[in-house]
């Protein structure tokens, strides 16, 4: 506990160590407004990364959530382009998120595929799907309604809703994952799947409630999105999947499964959001985004394995001493 | 004797002609001829030579990548940066080409950028003992954000009128200098895979990494050397692809990776490792190349064919469970 507890502390460092760098170049990045911008800015990716993390604790992974978001946002501009009322949307993409989390979850349970395969297929066709119900087509701005668009972005208290949604469901994931049966049952399954299926635990369904999970924030991640920017097409948030593995893997959630926290996968995706944030800032052109989040998943899952790594058992003493 | 749950056993072993005739190989191969069949009686212009040879770039450079894909998965490890790779090295093969280099000068950069790449999975993997999934999302991000960086929206075009050979040009006839290439990996990989120590050491690492350590395999030194591989051919791959289209972006070869694993799992290669064969990559590649072929003579817009990719990628994999679900109860 005593390691999980510094690497967090480590990552909240190295957030401040980029801040203070950040501000002593340019102080207004560190105000108070804009780093409520900033975060508001990162919450879809902090959505969408609590969703992942479930799904990484279980050992699988998830590579379809940024088509499932389009799809499900597209799904939500649709509605609003027919009259449905905004609730109605809100209820709709977040079922029809949970749905295509559960297709991904079913071929995992009950078949077994291995999940990189069963998501990487489901990506293309989630996005593709997007195609076929549009033919391609843009739905823009001035197709959209006002208090369809309007709602992410209604402040409340000084912060938009949009941040409030994610304040609200980290703190439902963090009583998830510590207080719940299922939450714990994540852990479980990813930690030991012998041992969980001694204690009772199905591994399968597990996996299938994080798909589900991770399904429906990203549905609900769709619409906020396609409201936010007021444009929805086939391509929205094309490769988001990375940073969303990304964020996680910052975060300290291991890939192989059964650890990590919520406060660090927030922190992975606070983590990217200020480097997004900061390079126009800083005057670094925004094209080295993605080669700086490739370096940063680099650079934290070597950090994370030489902190966990687990020692190989010696059989041979004799031959070992002599190498 | 045998009880519902007991196994069956045989009174004696199949014959290798009948084990033959029900592989997955053989499967391919009546899906192959199928293909074939009903593409040529849907369109007139099937089976011109031409067309044929012209559709035969759908999958060959996809191919020469998942030849060396294979004998990665079949040893338990993924690479998903191929397409990153191809587009990092296509970037190197612009920029040396702006600065005045010849053709030769550009192929051995980009066979050295592949190489360099694949060398930097396999080092992270191999020495370093990291899981191949997360560090190739990595280098699938890092090396084609270089290219990003390098390029922005712009592109590189005007490659030498001798660079064009390699995507372009003809050996024979309608044979196209990327077929040959394409055969030649295909013998060489099968070679290498079917006929030597290396081949069996990739499937005995497959099925049991620490059980062929105690064999006295080094593991971790042929992990490496597929990876070396794999960026290779990716390197291969980007020359063609690039010399094909004649310009360079950055967004170049995306997607690649998800049709390659695809040709890999429809050729018959376990994603968990540890089985496969190089003729059923070349089976699949063949399918694939045919299927896409004549989807695009049918008018299919290309993100309608990347939808049956993917759910080709899924069926080949749960139909084979499923059936064997059914018939277990």
């Amino acid at each position: 506990m005593s390691i999980l507890k510094s690497r967090e502390a480590i990552l909240a460092l190295a957030i401040l160590a980029l801040l203070a760098v950040i501000a002593s170049r340019f102080p207004a990045f560190v105000s108070p407004a804009n780093l409520a911008r900033v975060l508001t800015d990162t919450s879809p990716l902090i959505l969408l990364a609590l969703g992942q993390m479930a799904v990484i604790l279980t050992k699988c992974i998830d590579l379809s959530v940024a088509a499932n978001l389009a799809l499900c946002g597209m799904i939500a501009a649709l509605m609003n382009g027919a009259g449905v009322p905004l609730p109605m949307i809100l209820l709709a993409v977040v079922l029809l998120g949970a749905m295509l989390g559960a297709v991904n979850g079913l071929l995992v349970w009950k078949l077994g595929i291995p999940s990189i395969v069963v998501t990487l297929g489901t990506m293309t066709i989630y996005r593709g799907t997007i195609f076929l119900l549009t033919n391609g087509a843009w739905i823009n701005a001035h197709q959209m309604s006002a208090g369809f668009k309007d709602f992410p972005r209604t402040v409340i208290a000084g912060l938009p809703v949009m941040t409030w949604i994610a304040l609200a469901i980290i703190g439902l994931v963090a009583i998830l994952m510590g207080r719940t049966p299922l939450g714990r049952a994540f852990y479980a399954v990813g930690g030991n799947a012998h041992a969980a299926v001694y204690t009772g635990i199905s591994v399968g369904r597990t996996q299938f409630a994080a798909f589900v999970l991770a399904g429906a924030l990203a549905g609900l991640t769709g619409y906020l999105w396609v409201a936010r920017y007021a444009v929805a097409y086939v391509d929205i948030a094309g490769g988001f999947e990375l940073d969303v593995v990304a964020a996680c893997v910052i975060g300290g959630i291991a890939i192989a499964g059964g650890s990590g926290s919520v406060a660090g996968c927030v922190m992975g995706a606070l983590f990217l959001g200020i480097i997004k944030n900061a390079l126009p800032v800083v005057g670094i052109s925004p094209f080295w985004q993605m080669a700086i989040s490739g370096a940063a998943i680099l650079i934290a899952i070597a950090f994370n394995a030489t902190s966990q790594r687990a020692p190989g058992r010696i059989i041979l003493k004799q031959a070992e001493h002599r190498t | 004797m045998t009880t519902a749950t007991g196994r069956h056993i045989p009174d004696r072993l199949t014959s290798p002609a009948s084990r033959a005739l029900k592989s997955w190989e053989a499967l391919l191969l009546i899906v192959a001829i199928a293909i074939f069949i009903v593409n040529s009686m849907a369109s007139p212009y099937f089976l011109d030579p031409w067309n044929l040879s012209d559709a035969s770039f759908n999958f060959t450079e996809k191919a020469m990548i998942a030849f060396a894909m294979a004998m990665l998965v079949i040893s338990g490890e993924i690479d998903l940066s191929v397409g990153s790779i191809m587009a990092l090295t296509s970037t190197v093969m612009g920029a040396a080409m702006t600065a005045g280099a010849g053709t030769p000068t550009l192929v051995a950069l980009g066979l050295g950028t592949g190489l360099l790449c694949g060398a930097f999975n396999g080092l992270l993997v191999a020495r370093f003992g990291l899981p191949s999934i997360v560090v190739t999302i990595g280098t699938m991000s890092l090396f084609r954000g270089i290219s990003y960086i390098v390029l922005g929206d712009g592109a590189y075009t005007g490659y030498p009128a001798g660079f064009a050979w390699f995507g372009q040009g003809y050996v024979w006839w309608v044979i196209t200098v990327e077929l040959v290439i394409f055969a030649l990996a295909a013998l060489a990989f099968g070679i290498l895979l079917h006929r030597t120590n290396f081949g069996r050491m990739v499937y005995a690492i497959g099925n049991n990494a620490t059980a062929a350590r105690f064999s006295g395999i080094r593991v971790d030194r042929i992990r490496f050397i597929l990876f070396l591989l794999t960026g290779l051919m990716s390197g291969i791959a980007a020359i063609c692809l690039t010399s094909r289209l004649g310009s360079t972006r950055p967004s170049i070869a995306s997607g690649f990776e998800l049709e390659v694993v695809t040709i890999v799992v429809l050729g018959g290669v376990s994603i968990l490792g540890g089985s496969g064969s190089i003729i059923g990559v070349v089976l699949a590649a063949l399918v694939m190349g045919l299927v896409t072929f004549g989807l695009g003579l049918l008018n299919v817009p290309g993100i309608v064919m990347s939808i049956i990719v993917g759910a080709l990628l899924i069926a080949v994999i749960a139909l084979p469970r499923l059936w064997s679900m059914l018939s277990r109860k």
